[in-house]
Protein backbone atom coordinates (compact mmCIF):
# COMPACT_ATOMS: atom_id res chain seq x y z
CA UNK A 1 0.00 0.00 0.00
CA UNK A 2 1.41 3.64 -1.14
CA UNK A 3 2.04 6.01 1.74
CA UNK A 4 -0.88 8.47 1.22
CA UNK A 5 0.83 12.37 1.37
CA UNK A 6 -0.41 15.60 3.80
CA UNK A 7 -2.30 16.80 0.91
CA UNK A 8 -4.53 13.97 0.23
CA UNK A 9 -4.98 13.09 3.93
CA UNK A 10 -6.05 16.67 4.41
CA UNK A 11 -8.05 17.59 1.52
CA UNK A 12 -9.93 14.35 0.83
CA UNK A 13 -11.96 13.99 4.04
CA UNK A 14 -14.07 17.20 3.38
CA UNK A 15 -15.64 15.91 -0.02
CA UNK A 16 -14.12 12.46 -1.23
CA UNK A 17 -14.45 10.99 2.34
CA UNK A 18 -16.55 12.85 4.64
CA UNK A 19 -16.83 11.73 8.17
CA UNK A 20 -20.42 12.23 7.93
CA UNK A 21 -21.19 12.45 4.44
CA UNK A 22 -20.06 9.15 3.52
CA UNK A 23 -19.22 7.18 7.04
CA UNK A 24 -21.67 8.42 8.26
CA UNK A 25 -20.13 9.29 12.00
CA UNK A 26 -20.55 11.68 14.43
CA UNK A 27 -24.49 12.42 13.69
CA UNK A 28 -25.54 12.85 17.27
CA UNK A 29 -23.40 16.00 17.74
CA UNK A 30 -23.79 17.14 14.43
CA UNK A 31 -27.79 17.71 15.66
CA UNK A 32 -27.21 19.03 18.88
CA UNK A 33 -24.93 21.99 18.21
CA UNK A 34 -26.18 23.64 14.98
CA UNK A 35 -28.53 25.25 16.16
CA UNK A 36 -26.61 28.19 15.65
CA UNK A 37 -22.98 28.96 13.87
CA UNK A 38 -21.61 30.29 16.48
CA UNK A 39 -21.89 26.77 18.75
CA UNK A 40 -21.09 24.50 15.36
CA UNK A 41 -18.01 26.66 14.77
CA UNK A 42 -16.51 26.27 18.44
CA UNK A 43 -17.50 22.72 18.24
CA UNK A 44 -15.79 22.35 15.03
CA UNK A 45 -12.34 23.65 16.21
CA UNK A 46 -13.10 21.84 19.31
CA UNK A 47 -13.24 18.32 17.61
CA UNK A 48 -10.23 19.10 15.09
CA UNK A 49 -8.22 19.87 17.50
CA UNK A 50 -8.97 16.37 19.99
CA UNK A 51 -8.81 14.47 16.52
CA UNK A 52 -5.47 15.71 15.03
CA UNK A 53 -4.03 15.52 18.68
CA UNK A 54 -5.17 12.38 19.47
CA UNK A 55 -4.47 10.45 16.22
CA UNK A 56 -0.69 12.57 16.97
CA UNK A 57 -0.24 11.19 20.65
CA UNK A 58 -1.40 7.02 19.70
CA UNK A 59 0.76 7.37 16.31
CA UNK A 60 3.52 8.26 18.34
CA UNK A 61 3.53 5.15 20.86
CA UNK A 62 1.73 2.67 18.27
CA UNK A 63 4.16 0.35 18.60
CA UNK A 64 4.25 -0.05 22.10
CA UNK A 65 0.24 -0.45 22.14
CA UNK A 66 -0.21 -3.78 23.16
CA UNK A 67 -3.03 -4.45 21.31
CA UNK A 68 -4.89 -6.23 23.76
CA UNK A 69 -5.29 -3.10 25.31
CA UNK A 70 -5.33 -0.45 22.19
CA UNK A 71 -8.96 0.66 22.52
CA UNK A 72 -8.38 1.35 26.23
CA UNK A 73 -5.28 3.37 25.48
CA UNK A 74 -6.68 5.46 22.50
CA UNK A 75 -9.79 6.42 25.03
CA UNK A 76 -7.41 7.65 28.09
CA UNK A 77 -5.72 9.92 25.19
CA UNK A 78 -8.62 11.15 23.60
CA UNK A 79 -10.92 11.56 26.99
CA UNK A 80 -7.29 13.56 28.35
CA UNK A 81 -7.74 16.14 25.50
CA UNK A 82 -11.33 16.17 25.37
CA UNK A 83 -10.84 17.42 29.34
CA UNK A 84 -8.30 19.90 28.50
CA UNK A 85 -9.95 21.34 25.85
CA UNK A 86 -13.24 21.78 27.98
CA UNK A 87 -11.49 22.65 30.76
CA UNK A 88 -9.80 25.65 28.56
CA UNK A 89 -13.17 26.48 26.70
CA UNK A 90 -14.23 27.27 30.77
CA UNK A 91 -11.81 29.38 31.65
CA UNK A 92 -11.51 31.37 28.21
CA UNK A 93 -15.13 31.30 26.73
CA UNK A 94 -17.37 30.75 29.66
CA UNK A 95 -20.74 31.69 28.00
CA UNK A 96 -20.10 29.55 24.67
CA UNK A 97 -18.87 26.75 27.23
CA UNK A 98 -22.68 26.69 28.86
CA UNK A 99 -24.39 26.91 25.37
CA UNK A 100 -22.22 23.60 24.29
CA UNK A 101 -22.36 22.20 27.91
CA UNK A 102 -22.38 17.99 28.06
CA UNK A 103 -21.25 18.10 23.89
CA UNK A 104 -17.62 18.91 24.18
CA UNK A 105 -17.56 16.19 26.92
CA UNK A 106 -19.18 13.71 24.46
CA UNK A 107 -16.22 14.45 21.76
CA UNK A 108 -14.71 11.42 23.58
CA UNK A 109 -17.75 9.16 22.14
CA UNK A 110 -17.51 10.63 18.70
CA UNK A 111 -16.89 8.00 16.24
CA UNK A 112 -14.89 10.10 14.18
CA UNK A 113 -12.04 10.52 16.57
CA UNK A 114 -12.04 7.07 17.53
CA UNK A 115 -12.31 5.78 14.21
CA UNK A 116 -9.26 7.67 12.59
CA UNK A 117 -7.49 6.51 15.62
CA UNK A 118 -8.10 3.11 15.39
CA UNK A 119 -8.34 3.36 11.34
CA UNK A 120 -5.55 5.23 10.53
CA UNK A 121 -3.26 6.37 13.48
CA UNK A 122 -2.48 2.71 14.57
CA UNK A 123 -1.00 2.48 10.78
CA UNK A 124 0.73 5.73 10.24
CA UNK A 125 3.45 8.12 11.06
CA UNK A 126 2.69 10.88 13.90
CA UNK A 127 2.98 13.99 11.23
CA UNK A 128 0.55 12.69 8.33
CA UNK A 129 -1.62 11.45 11.29
CA UNK A 130 -2.02 14.74 12.54
CA UNK A 131 -3.06 16.25 9.26
CA UNK A 132 -5.04 12.56 8.81
CA UNK A 133 -6.83 14.41 12.01
CA UNK A 134 -6.96 17.88 10.80
CA UNK A 135 -8.49 16.93 7.24
CA UNK A 136 -11.27 14.67 8.92
CA UNK A 137 -11.93 17.50 11.36
CA UNK A 138 -11.89 19.41 8.49
CA UNK A 139 -14.66 17.18 6.65
CA UNK A 140 -16.83 17.37 10.19
CA UNK A 141 -16.68 21.08 10.34
CA UNK A 142 -17.62 21.74 6.72
CA UNK A 143 -20.80 19.68 7.66
CA UNK A 144 -21.76 21.42 10.72
CA UNK A 145 -20.81 25.07 9.32
CA UNK A 146 -23.57 24.05 6.48
CA UNK A 147 -26.13 22.66 9.25
CA UNK A 148 -25.17 25.58 10.93
CA UNK A 149 -25.74 28.44 8.13
CA UNK A 150 -29.13 27.07 7.19
CA UNK A 151 -30.57 26.26 10.34
CA UNK A 152 -29.13 29.72 12.05
CA UNK A 153 -30.66 31.97 9.05
CA UNK A 154 -33.82 29.74 8.16
CA UNK A 155 -34.78 28.99 11.96
CA UNK A 156 -33.93 32.24 13.53
CA UNK A 157 -33.51 34.76 10.73
CA UNK A 158 -29.32 35.75 11.97
CA UNK A 159 -25.95 34.23 11.78
CA UNK A 160 -23.23 34.13 14.29
CA UNK A 161 -26.30 36.45 16.51
CA UNK A 162 -26.71 39.55 13.74
CA UNK A 163 -29.91 39.41 12.31
CA UNK A 164 -30.15 38.96 8.65
CA UNK A 165 -33.75 37.88 7.73
CA UNK A 166 -35.88 40.42 10.30
CA UNK A 167 -38.22 37.84 12.09
CA UNK A 168 -42.08 38.76 12.47
CA UNK A 169 -41.74 38.33 16.37
CA UNK A 170 -39.31 41.56 16.24
CA UNK A 171 -41.28 43.44 14.12
CA UNK A 172 -39.58 41.99 10.50
CA UNK A 173 -41.40 40.12 7.52
CA UNK A 174 -39.76 36.81 8.17
CA UNK A 175 -41.80 34.03 9.70
CA UNK A 176 -38.72 31.22 10.82
CA UNK A 177 -39.17 27.93 10.40
CA UNK A 178 -39.24 26.90 14.33
CA UNK A 179 -38.54 22.92 12.93
CA UNK A 180 -35.23 24.10 12.20
CA UNK A 181 -34.02 24.71 15.56
CA UNK A 182 -35.08 21.71 16.45
CA UNK A 183 -32.17 18.50 15.87
CA UNK A 184 -34.76 16.55 13.67
CA UNK A 185 -34.44 19.40 11.05
CA UNK A 186 -30.61 18.52 11.17
CA UNK A 187 -31.62 14.57 10.47
CA UNK A 188 -33.09 16.19 7.19
CA UNK A 189 -30.92 18.30 6.08
CA UNK A 190 -27.64 15.91 6.70
CA UNK A 191 -29.56 13.23 4.62
CA UNK A 192 -30.66 15.88 1.82
CA UNK A 193 -26.52 17.05 1.70
CA UNK A 194 -25.51 13.39 1.46
CA UNK A 195 -27.89 12.67 -1.19
CA UNK A 196 -26.79 16.17 -3.52
CA UNK A 197 -23.12 14.68 -2.51
CA UNK A 198 -23.77 11.01 -3.98
CA UNK A 199 -25.44 12.67 -7.08
CA UNK A 200 -22.11 14.89 -7.35
CA UNK A 201 -19.59 12.32 -6.96
CA UNK A 202 -21.23 9.03 -8.32
CA UNK A 203 -18.46 6.53 -6.89
CA UNK A 204 -19.71 7.21 -3.06
CA UNK A 205 -22.94 5.44 -4.09
CA UNK A 206 -23.15 2.23 -2.10
CA UNK A 207 -24.20 -1.11 -4.02
CA UNK A 208 -27.15 -2.19 -2.78
CA UNK A 209 -27.07 -4.63 0.58
CA UNK A 210 -30.08 -6.20 -1.33
CA UNK A 211 -32.40 -6.08 -3.75
CA UNK A 212 -36.14 -5.53 -3.48
CA UNK A 213 -38.14 -8.99 -4.90
CA UNK A 214 -40.52 -8.36 -7.86
CA UNK A 215 -43.77 -7.74 -6.70
CA UNK A 216 -46.13 -10.67 -6.13
CA UNK A 217 -49.46 -11.23 -5.49
CA UNK A 218 -51.38 -13.57 -3.73
CA UNK A 219 -53.67 -15.32 -6.12
CA UNK A 220 -57.20 -15.00 -4.04
CA UNK A 221 -58.94 -17.52 -2.80
CA UNK A 222 -62.71 -17.96 -4.40
CA UNK B 1 8.70 -9.42 18.80
CA UNK B 2 5.06 -9.81 18.82
CA UNK B 3 4.85 -11.94 21.30
CA UNK B 4 7.14 -9.57 23.37
CA UNK B 5 4.74 -6.39 23.09
CA UNK B 6 2.06 -8.62 24.22
CA UNK B 7 2.91 -9.99 27.12
CA UNK B 8 1.20 -9.52 30.41
CA UNK B 9 3.95 -7.00 31.98
CA UNK B 10 4.42 -4.96 29.34
CA UNK B 11 0.45 -4.47 28.77
CA UNK B 12 0.50 -3.40 32.97
CA UNK B 13 3.39 -1.15 32.25
CA UNK B 14 2.20 0.50 29.16
CA UNK B 15 -1.25 1.43 30.63
CA UNK B 16 0.29 2.27 33.99
CA UNK B 17 2.23 4.80 31.92
CA UNK B 18 -0.19 6.06 29.65
CA UNK B 19 -2.49 6.76 32.61
CA UNK B 20 0.39 8.55 34.86
CA UNK B 21 1.22 10.81 31.98
CA UNK B 22 -2.68 11.53 31.29
CA UNK B 23 -3.33 12.23 34.55
CA UNK B 24 -0.56 14.86 35.24
CA UNK B 25 -1.37 16.58 31.29
CA UNK B 26 -5.42 16.66 32.92
CA UNK B 27 -4.56 17.39 36.44
CA UNK B 28 -1.99 20.05 35.63
CA UNK B 29 -4.80 21.67 33.25
CA UNK B 30 -7.64 21.79 35.84
CA UNK B 31 -5.59 23.33 38.27
CA UNK B 32 -3.62 25.95 35.98
CA UNK B 33 -6.88 27.12 34.86
CA UNK B 34 -9.34 26.46 38.29
CA UNK B 35 -8.80 30.40 39.42
CA UNK B 36 -10.18 31.54 35.48
CA UNK B 37 -12.96 29.73 35.37
CA UNK B 38 -13.75 30.71 38.72
CA UNK B 39 -13.61 34.04 37.89
CA UNK B 40 -15.21 34.00 34.78
CA UNK B 41 -17.91 32.12 36.70
CA UNK B 42 -18.65 35.10 39.42
CA UNK B 43 -18.48 37.29 36.56
CA UNK B 44 -20.78 35.87 34.46
CA UNK B 45 -23.59 35.83 37.53
CA UNK B 46 -22.39 39.96 38.01
CA UNK B 47 -22.85 40.56 35.06
CA UNK B 48 -26.48 39.08 34.95
CA UNK B 49 -27.69 40.39 37.85
CA UNK B 50 -26.73 43.85 36.58
CA UNK B 51 -28.46 43.31 33.54
CA UNK B 52 -31.89 42.07 35.45
CA UNK B 53 -31.49 45.66 37.89
CA UNK B 54 -31.34 47.32 34.37
CA UNK B 55 -27.98 48.82 35.42
CA UNK B 56 -25.81 47.56 32.27
CA UNK B 57 -25.92 45.76 28.55
CA UNK B 58 -23.91 43.12 27.50
CA UNK B 59 -21.16 45.54 25.95
CA UNK B 60 -19.72 46.01 29.36
CA UNK B 61 -15.96 44.67 29.47
CA UNK B 62 -15.70 42.22 32.25
CA UNK B 63 -13.43 45.21 34.76
CA UNK B 64 -16.54 47.45 34.02
CA UNK B 65 -18.68 44.91 34.82
CA UNK B 66 -16.40 44.25 38.02
CA UNK B 67 -16.57 48.27 39.31
CA UNK B 68 -19.92 48.59 38.40
CA UNK B 69 -21.11 45.37 40.75
CA UNK B 70 -18.89 46.24 44.26
CA UNK B 71 -20.16 50.29 43.74
CA UNK B 72 -23.95 49.70 42.98
CA UNK B 73 -24.89 46.51 44.39
CA UNK B 74 -24.76 44.91 48.06
CA UNK B 75 -25.18 41.39 47.96
CA UNK B 76 -26.28 40.23 51.81
CA UNK B 77 -27.41 36.69 52.95
CA UNK B 78 -30.95 36.11 53.97
CA UNK B 79 -32.23 32.95 56.42
CA UNK B 80 -35.48 31.46 54.59
CA UNK B 81 -36.37 29.97 57.91
CA UNK B 82 -36.44 33.25 59.56
CA UNK B 83 -36.92 35.54 56.94
CA UNK B 84 -34.32 37.94 58.06
CA UNK B 85 -30.92 38.46 57.46
CA UNK B 86 -28.09 36.69 58.21
CA UNK B 87 -24.38 36.66 58.82
CA UNK B 88 -24.20 33.08 58.73
CA UNK B 89 -21.81 32.74 55.54
CA UNK B 90 -20.06 35.32 53.48
CA UNK B 91 -22.79 36.07 50.87
CA UNK B 92 -20.12 36.99 48.57
CA UNK B 93 -18.09 33.58 48.63
CA UNK B 94 -21.54 31.52 49.35
CA UNK B 95 -23.38 29.28 46.98
CA UNK B 96 -26.95 28.71 47.65
CA UNK B 97 -27.74 26.38 44.88
CA UNK B 98 -24.45 23.99 46.34
CA UNK B 99 -25.60 24.32 49.51
CA UNK B 100 -29.33 23.22 48.38
CA UNK B 101 -27.23 19.72 48.24
CA UNK B 102 -26.25 19.81 51.42
CA UNK B 103 -28.84 18.22 54.27
CA UNK B 104 -27.13 20.37 57.02
CA UNK B 105 -28.00 23.73 54.63
CA UNK B 106 -30.76 22.65 53.12
CA UNK B 107 -34.87 20.88 53.28
CA UNK B 108 -36.42 18.60 51.52
CA UNK B 109 -39.55 19.60 50.20
CA UNK B 110 -43.06 17.66 50.31
CA UNK B 111 -44.77 17.18 47.23
CA UNK B 112 -47.17 19.87 47.71
CA UNK B 113 -44.86 22.54 48.71
CA UNK B 114 -42.44 21.76 45.68
CA UNK B 115 -44.58 23.80 43.12
CA UNK B 116 -41.01 24.49 41.39
CA UNK B 117 -40.25 21.00 41.51
CA UNK B 118 -36.82 21.78 42.87
CA UNK B 119 -36.58 19.20 45.58
CA UNK B 120 -34.85 20.97 48.19
CA UNK B 121 -34.52 24.13 49.01
CA UNK B 122 -31.49 25.95 51.12
CA UNK B 123 -32.09 27.54 54.10
CA UNK B 124 -29.28 30.12 53.31
CA UNK B 125 -29.92 32.60 50.04
CA UNK B 126 -28.23 35.64 48.40
CA UNK B 127 -30.27 38.57 47.76
CA UNK B 128 -28.51 41.64 45.86
CA UNK B 129 -30.05 45.19 46.67
CA UNK B 130 -29.32 48.12 44.45
CA UNK B 131 -29.60 50.84 47.66
CA UNK B 132 -30.51 54.79 46.61
CA UNK B 133 -29.70 57.37 49.22
CA UNK B 134 -29.96 54.54 51.83
CA UNK B 135 -33.37 53.64 50.72
CA UNK B 136 -33.82 50.19 48.98
CA UNK B 137 -33.91 50.77 45.31
CA UNK B 138 -34.40 47.19 43.63
CA UNK B 139 -34.16 44.13 45.08
CA UNK B 140 -33.07 41.14 43.14
CA UNK B 141 -34.05 37.57 44.28
CA UNK B 142 -32.78 34.18 42.41
CA UNK B 143 -35.40 32.19 41.36
CA UNK B 144 -35.09 28.66 39.65
CA UNK B 145 -37.21 26.05 38.95
CA UNK B 146 -38.18 22.94 36.50
CA UNK B 147 -39.66 23.99 32.86
CA UNK B 148 -40.20 21.00 30.32
CA UNK B 149 -36.44 19.91 29.94
CA UNK B 150 -34.26 21.83 32.29
CA UNK B 151 -34.03 23.64 35.19
CA UNK B 152 -33.99 27.31 35.04
CA UNK B 153 -32.33 29.48 36.91
CA UNK B 154 -32.58 33.05 36.78
CA UNK B 155 -33.11 36.41 38.88
CA UNK B 156 -36.01 38.68 39.30
CA UNK B 157 -35.48 41.99 40.06
CA UNK B 158 -38.33 44.06 42.56
CA UNK B 159 -38.44 48.06 43.03
CA UNK B 160 -38.56 49.37 46.26
CA UNK B 161 -41.93 48.98 46.71
CA UNK B 162 -41.95 45.14 47.00
CA UNK B 163 -44.35 44.57 44.48
CA UNK B 164 -43.45 46.26 41.08
CA UNK B 165 -41.32 43.73 38.79
CA UNK B 166 -38.31 45.72 37.39
CA UNK B 167 -36.49 43.20 35.78
CA UNK B 168 -37.10 39.36 34.88
CA UNK B 169 -34.82 36.95 32.97
CA UNK B 170 -32.69 33.50 33.36
CA UNK B 171 -28.57 33.04 33.26
CA UNK B 172 -29.52 29.43 32.05
CA UNK B 173 -31.66 26.77 31.35
CA UNK B 174 -32.00 24.20 28.40
CA UNK B 175 -35.79 24.94 27.11
CA UNK B 176 -36.34 24.53 23.42
CA UNK B 177 -34.54 26.87 21.46
CA UNK B 178 -37.54 28.94 19.38
CA UNK B 179 -40.43 27.76 21.51
CA UNK B 180 -39.35 27.52 25.23
CA UNK B 181 -36.59 29.29 25.08
CA UNK B 182 -37.93 32.52 23.95
CA UNK B 183 -37.63 33.10 28.16
CA UNK B 184 -34.76 34.67 26.79
CA UNK B 185 -36.56 37.11 23.86
CA UNK B 186 -36.25 40.99 24.83
CA UNK B 187 -39.34 41.50 23.86
CA UNK B 188 -40.97 38.81 26.21
CA UNK B 189 -38.56 39.96 29.35
CA UNK B 190 -40.33 43.45 28.72
CA UNK B 191 -43.40 42.32 29.23
CA UNK B 192 -42.76 41.71 32.87
CA UNK B 193 -42.09 45.17 33.44
CA UNK B 194 -43.82 47.07 35.90
CA UNK B 195 -46.23 43.64 36.63
CA UNK B 196 -47.25 43.54 40.32
CA UNK B 197 -45.99 40.56 42.15
CA UNK B 198 -49.16 40.48 44.83
CA UNK B 199 -52.34 41.21 45.19
CA UNK B 200 -54.06 43.69 46.99
CA UNK B 201 -54.54 40.91 49.95
CA UNK B 202 -50.39 40.66 49.63
CA UNK B 203 -50.79 37.37 48.47
CA UNK B 204 -48.92 36.24 45.10
CA UNK B 205 -50.54 36.80 42.36
CA UNK B 206 -48.29 37.15 39.34
CA UNK B 207 -48.56 34.10 36.85
CA UNK B 208 -48.12 34.00 33.47
CA UNK B 209 -51.64 32.87 31.41
CA UNK B 210 -52.06 31.01 27.88
CA UNK B 211 -52.54 33.66 25.53
CA UNK B 212 -52.07 37.17 25.51
CA UNK B 213 -53.28 39.39 28.50
CA UNK B 214 -56.48 40.84 28.21
CA UNK B 215 -55.66 44.74 29.40
CA UNK B 216 -59.10 45.80 30.50
CA UNK B 217 -59.01 42.39 33.54
CA UNK B 218 -58.57 43.98 37.28
CA UNK B 219 -56.14 41.06 37.15
CA UNK B 220 -54.16 42.44 34.58
CA UNK B 221 -51.69 43.78 36.12
CA UNK B 222 -50.82 40.55 37.72
CA UNK B 223 -50.46 38.43 34.54
CA UNK B 224 -48.01 37.78 31.42
CA UNK B 225 -48.65 37.06 28.39
CA UNK B 226 -47.84 33.19 27.68
CA UNK B 227 -45.10 31.91 25.28
CA UNK B 228 -46.90 30.41 22.33
CA UNK B 229 -45.91 26.86 21.58
CA UNK B 230 -44.51 26.60 25.23
CA UNK B 231 -47.26 25.84 27.58
CA UNK B 232 -44.96 23.80 30.01
CA UNK B 233 -42.42 26.36 30.23
CA UNK B 234 -44.87 28.84 30.68
CA UNK B 235 -46.49 26.86 33.39
CA UNK B 236 -42.88 26.37 34.69
CA UNK B 237 -42.21 29.48 35.09
CA UNK B 238 -45.17 30.54 36.51
CA UNK B 239 -44.67 27.71 39.37
CA UNK B 240 -41.04 28.91 40.49
CA UNK B 241 -42.03 32.63 40.61
CA UNK B 242 -45.34 31.69 42.97
CA UNK B 243 -42.57 29.30 44.44
CA UNK B 244 -39.83 32.08 45.12
CA UNK B 245 -42.37 34.52 46.43
CA UNK B 246 -44.23 32.02 48.50
CA UNK B 247 -43.74 31.28 52.20
CA UNK B 248 -41.21 28.44 51.42
CA UNK B 249 -39.24 31.15 49.25
CA UNK B 250 -38.87 34.73 50.54
CA UNK B 251 -42.22 35.37 51.37
CA UNK B 252 -41.11 35.98 54.96
CA UNK B 253 -38.42 37.60 53.92
CA UNK B 254 -40.69 39.96 51.84
CA UNK B 255 -42.90 40.65 54.56
CA UNK B 256 -40.65 41.24 57.40
CA UNK B 257 -39.10 43.63 54.57
CA UNK B 258 -41.81 45.60 54.12
CA UNK B 259 -42.43 45.96 57.98
CA UNK B 260 -39.08 46.87 58.18
CA UNK B 261 -37.73 44.10 60.18
CA UNK B 262 -35.69 42.09 58.20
Amino acid sequence: MSQPTIKQVLLDPIFNNNPIGLQILGICSALAVTSNLKTALVMSIALTLVTAFSSMFISMIRSQIPSSIRMIVQMVIIASLVIVVDQVLKAYAYSLSKQLSVFVGLIITNCIVMGRAEAFAMANPPMLSFFDGIGNGLGYSAMLVVLGIIRELFGAGKLLGYTILPVVNDGGWYLPNGMLLLPPSAFFLIGLIIWGLRMWKKEQLEAPDFSIAAHSQEKEAY
Amino acid sequence: MSSQRESTTRTLTVALLVCLVCSVFVAGAAVALRPTQIENRLLDKQRSILAIAGLADASLSSTQVKQMFNERIKARLVDLETGKFSDAQDPITFDPLASSKDPALSKALKGSEDIASIKRRERYSTVYMVEHDGQLDTLILPVRGYGLWSTLHGFIAVKGDLNTVAGFGFYQHGETPGLGGEVDNPKWRDLWLGKNLFDSNNEVAIRVIKGNVDQSSSTAANQVDGLAGATLTSNGVTHLVQFWLGENGFGSFIEHLRAGEA
